[in-house]
C-alpha cells in the first residue's frame, strides 16, 4: 500500500494542483449560496408583487441584503483562477485553446454584465422604478448567476469531456469547430443541472438555518416560520432534483470516465449485476491494493443498482479498474475497449508522429512525409495523454478520496431530503401525513409529547434550531465533496486522455508556487472572516435594519 | 439634463444609491480592497503571463510544443 503522506510531492505540479482546489474550494464557498439565495430572494418578492403586504416587501429586502453581502463577497473570487491558468498551467491554457476561452468570455461579457447591473436595479432601484420592473431585475440578477455558471461549467465540463475540437499540430491548440457541441454537450448540461440544484439546497439550508437562529432568540418569529416554509419547499424540490440530476451525472461518467466510477465505488473486479457499494472499508489515507484485493474489506451493496445508475439495465457490465487496465470488454460506444498497454502505445505514436510532422514541416519536407506524420497523429490523437503514462497506477485516481467524498455527499443529499420532508409537514397542515409524522417523532422523543397533534415550529427545544445551524457547514461540505468526487476523480487528466497534469503546469520554480499558495491561504482566510462577520452582524441586526439601508 | 430622460434615470438611480449607501460602503470597500490586492499585487507581482515572458511572441506553439514533447 502506499501511504498519502509519503507520496506527497512538494514540487511544481502538486503546489500548482493545491493552489488551484484552495481557490476553486474558496470561490465555490459563495456561487452556491449566491444561486440559491437567488431563488429564493425571487420567490419572495413575486409574493409581495402579487400581494403587496408590507411583510413580504420586509422579508424580500431582508434576504436580498444578505444576498448582496455573499455577492460582493464572492466578485472576483474566480479571477484568480484565471490567473493560474496563465501562469501556473501555461502549457495547458495554449493547449485548449479557444474552447476554453469562448465559455469564459461569454461568461465574462454576457453573464457578468447582465448580473451586475440588475444588481444595481435590484439594491438601488426600490423607490426608482416599478414593481414590475424591480421584481424583473430581481429575478434576472439570480438568472444571470445562472447563467455564469452555465458556461464555468461548459468549460470544466469540455475537460472532463473534450468534444467539438480538432487538434492543430501547427498552432499547438485545440481549435472548435462546433460551438454547439462544445456549448450544449450532454456532460456540460448533466453538470450543470446537478450544480445548480444543489446550489438551491444550500440556499434553503442557509435560509432555514438563519429562521432557525431567530426562533431560537425568540424574535423576527413570523419573518422565520414563513422563510422556513419556503426553504424547505425550495429545498425539497432541488434535493429531489439533485438526486436524479446525480443520477444522470453518474451515468454520463460511468460512459466517458469509468476509471473515476471505479475510483468512487472503490471497485476493481467488476462484472455485470454490479452491486452499489453502500459502506465498505476503505482506509482514507491509503491507496488500496487494488491489484491483489478482489474488492474493499467489509462491503455492503445494494444490489444490481451500480449496473442500473451506469447502464439503466441490472444486468449491465460495469468495468472496474483491473477491467480497465485489461480492456476488452463493450464500452458505452458497443464498441471494444483497448487495454491501457494500447493505449499507452497509441499515444506513444501520437507523441511521435507530433514531434516528426512539425520537424517535417520545419525542414520543409516533402508534403508526403508531412502527411504521412499528420494521419498517424490523427489517427492517435484520441489517446494523445496516454502517451506520457510511464506507471499504469498514475491512471488510477486516489480511491479513497473518491469513495468518501461521493458517499458523504450522497449521504448528505439523503438527510437533506428527510430534513426538508420534516419541515413541510411540520409546518403544512398536510391531511394525515402531517399527523402522521409529529405523532411518530414524538414517539421517538424527537418532537416533545403535546396533548394536540399541533406543534408550532417556534416553540420546539433549543437543540432543533441548533440542529438545522449545524447542516450549513454540513451543506457546503456535501458540495465541495462533489467536486472533489469530479475533479480528483479525473487524475491524472487536465483534459480527459489527452493531457496529463505533469505536462501542463509551467516549468515554474515550486516555491514560488508554494509561497502563492500561502498568500492565497492567509488572504481568502481573511476575507472569509470578514464577510461571514458582516453577514452575522446582518442577521443580528435583522430586518428591521434592511429596511432602509443599502 | 431632462429629468425624464432614461439617461438621467440611469444616472440618478446610481448616483443616488451610491450616495444613501450604508452597509454598501463597507461592501464596496471590501470589493476595492480585494481588486487591488488581486491586480496590482497578485497579478503584477506573482502571476505573468507565463508563455509572455519566457516564449518569443509568436513563437508561443514552438514553445508549447517543445515543452509537451520534451515530457515523454
Amino acid at each position: 500500500m502506499t501511504n498519502l503522506l509519503l507520496t506527497i510531492d512538494t514540487g511544481t505540479i502538486d503546489w500548482s494542483r493545491a493552489q488551484f482546489a484552495l481557490t476553486a474550494i474558496y470561490h465555490w464557498l459563495f456561487v452556491p449560496l449566491t444561486l440559491g439565495l437567488a431563488l429564493i430572494m425571487g420567490i419572495m418578492e413575486t409574493i409581495w408583487y402579487r400581494t403587496r403586504k408590507p411583510f413580504w416587501l420586509t422579508m424580500s429586502k431582508f434576504w436580498q441584503k444578505l444576498f448582496g453581502i455573499n455577492f460582493a463577497m464572492g466578485v472576483a473570487t474566480g479571477i484568480i483562477l484565471e490567473f493560474e491558468f496563465g501562469t501556473n498551467w501555461s502549457n495547458y491554457s495554449w493547449f485548449v485553446g479557444d474552447i476554453f476561452g469562448a465559455p469564459l468570455a461569454i461568461e465574462g461579457i454576457v453573464a457578468f454584465f447582465m448580473e451586475s447591473t440588475f444588481v444595481a436595479v435590484m439594491f438601488f432601484g426600490w423607490k426608482k422604478v416599478s414593481a414590475g420592473f424591480h421584481l424583473a431585475s430581481t429575478w434576472l440578477t439570480g438568472l444571470g448567476a445562472t447563467f455564469s455558471a452555465w458556461w464555468i461549467l461548459v468549460a470544466n465540463a469540455w475537460m472532463q469531456y473534450p468534444v467539438g475540437c480538432e487538434f492543430n499540430p501547427d498552432t499547438m491548440r485545440n481549435e472548435m469547430v462546433s460551438f454547439l457541441d462544445v456549448a450544449l454537450s450532454p456532460f456540460a448540461i448533466g453538470k450543470f443541472c446537478h450544480t445548480v440544484t444543489s446550489a438551491w439546497i444550500i440556499g434553503a439550508v442557509f435560509v432555514v438555518a438563519v429562521s432557525c437562529w431567530y426562533l431560537w432568540k425568540k424574535r423576527e418569529v413570523k419573518l422565520a416560520k414563513e422563510s422556513i416554509k419556503i426553504a424547505a419547499v425550495v429545498g425539497l424540490i432541488a434535493s429531489f432534483a439533485a438526486a436524479l440530476t446525480g443520477h444522470v451525472s453518474g451515468q454520463q461518467v460511468a460512459k466517458v470516465q469509468p476509471m473515476k466510477l471505479a475510483a468512487m465505488e472503490a471497485l476493481y473486479s467488476g462484472g455485470t449485476e454490479q452491486g452499489l457499494t453502500a459502506i465498505a472499508w476503505v482506509n482514507p489515507f491509503c491507496q488500496p491494493d487494488y491489484l491483489n484485493e478482489e474488492s474493499a474489506p467489509l462491503k455492503i451493496d445494494m444490489p444490481y443498482a451500480l449496473s442500473i445508475m451506469a447502464t439503466d439495465d441490472p444486468h449491465g457490465f460495469v468495468p472496474g479498474i483491473k477491467d480497465i487496465f485489461r480492456g476488452g470488454y463493450k464500452n458505452a460506444k458497443g464498441e471494444l475497449e483497448p487495454s491501457i498497454d494500447e493505449k499507452i502505445a497509441r499515444g506513444q505514436q501520437a507523441i511521435t508522429a507530433l514531434a516528426a510532422y512539425r520537424q517535417a514541416k520545419k525542414d520543409g519536407a516533402d508534403d508526403a512525409i508531412v502527411n504521412q506524420q499528420l494521419s498517424i497523429l490523427n489517427a492517435n490523437m484520441k489517446y494523445f495523454g496516454y502517451g506520457y503514462i510511464k506507471n499504469k497506477a498514475d491512471l488510477v485516481p486516489f480511491i479513497p478520496i473518491n469513495f468518501w467524498a461521493f458517499r458523504i455527499m450522497v449521504g448528505m443529499g439523503c438527510l437533506f431530503i428527510v430534513f426538508f420532508a420534516v419541515i413541510i409537514l411540520l409546518t403544512f397542515n398536510i391531511p394525515y401525513l402531517s399527523v402522521i409524522t409529529r405523532r411518530l417523532l414524538a414517539s421517538v422523543h424527537l418532537l416533545p409529547e403535546t396533548e394536540t397533534d399541533n406543534y408550532d415550529i417556534a416553540h420546539l427545544p433549543a437543540w432543533h434550531y441548533w440542529a438545522a445551524i449545524a447542516l450549513v457547514p454540513l451543506a457546503y461540505i456535501a458540495s465541495e465533496s462533489g467536486w472533489l468526487v469530479a475533479e480528483f476523480g479525473r487524475q491524472p487528466w487536465t483534459i480527459q486522455d489527452m493531457l496529463p497534469t505533469w505536462v501542463s503546469v509551467s516549468d515554474l520554480q515550486s516555491g514560488s508556487v508554494m509561497l502563492t499558495f500561502f498568500l492565497f491561504l492567509i488572504l481568502f482566510t481573511v476575507l472569509l472572516g470578514v464577510e461571514i462577520n458582516i453577514l452575522l452582524k446582518q442577521i443580528k441586526k435583522g430586518p428591521s435594519a434592511s429596511q432602509n439601508e443599502k | 439634463m431632462n429629468k425624464r430622460s432614461f439617461l438621467y434615470r440611469v444616472y440618478d438611480l446610481y448616483a443616488d444609491g451610491f450616495r444613501h449607501m450604508t452597509l454598501g460602503r463597507t461592501l464596496w470597500a471590501v470589493i476595492l480592497i480585494k481588486l487591488f490586492i488581486i491586480f496590482a499585487v497578485l497579478k503584477l507581482f506573482f502571476f505573468p503571463d507565463f508563455l509572455a515572458t519566457h516564449a518569443e511572441e509568436g513563437g508561443e506553439a514552438d514553445y508549447v510544443a517543445t515543452e509537451i514533447l520534451k515530457n515523454n
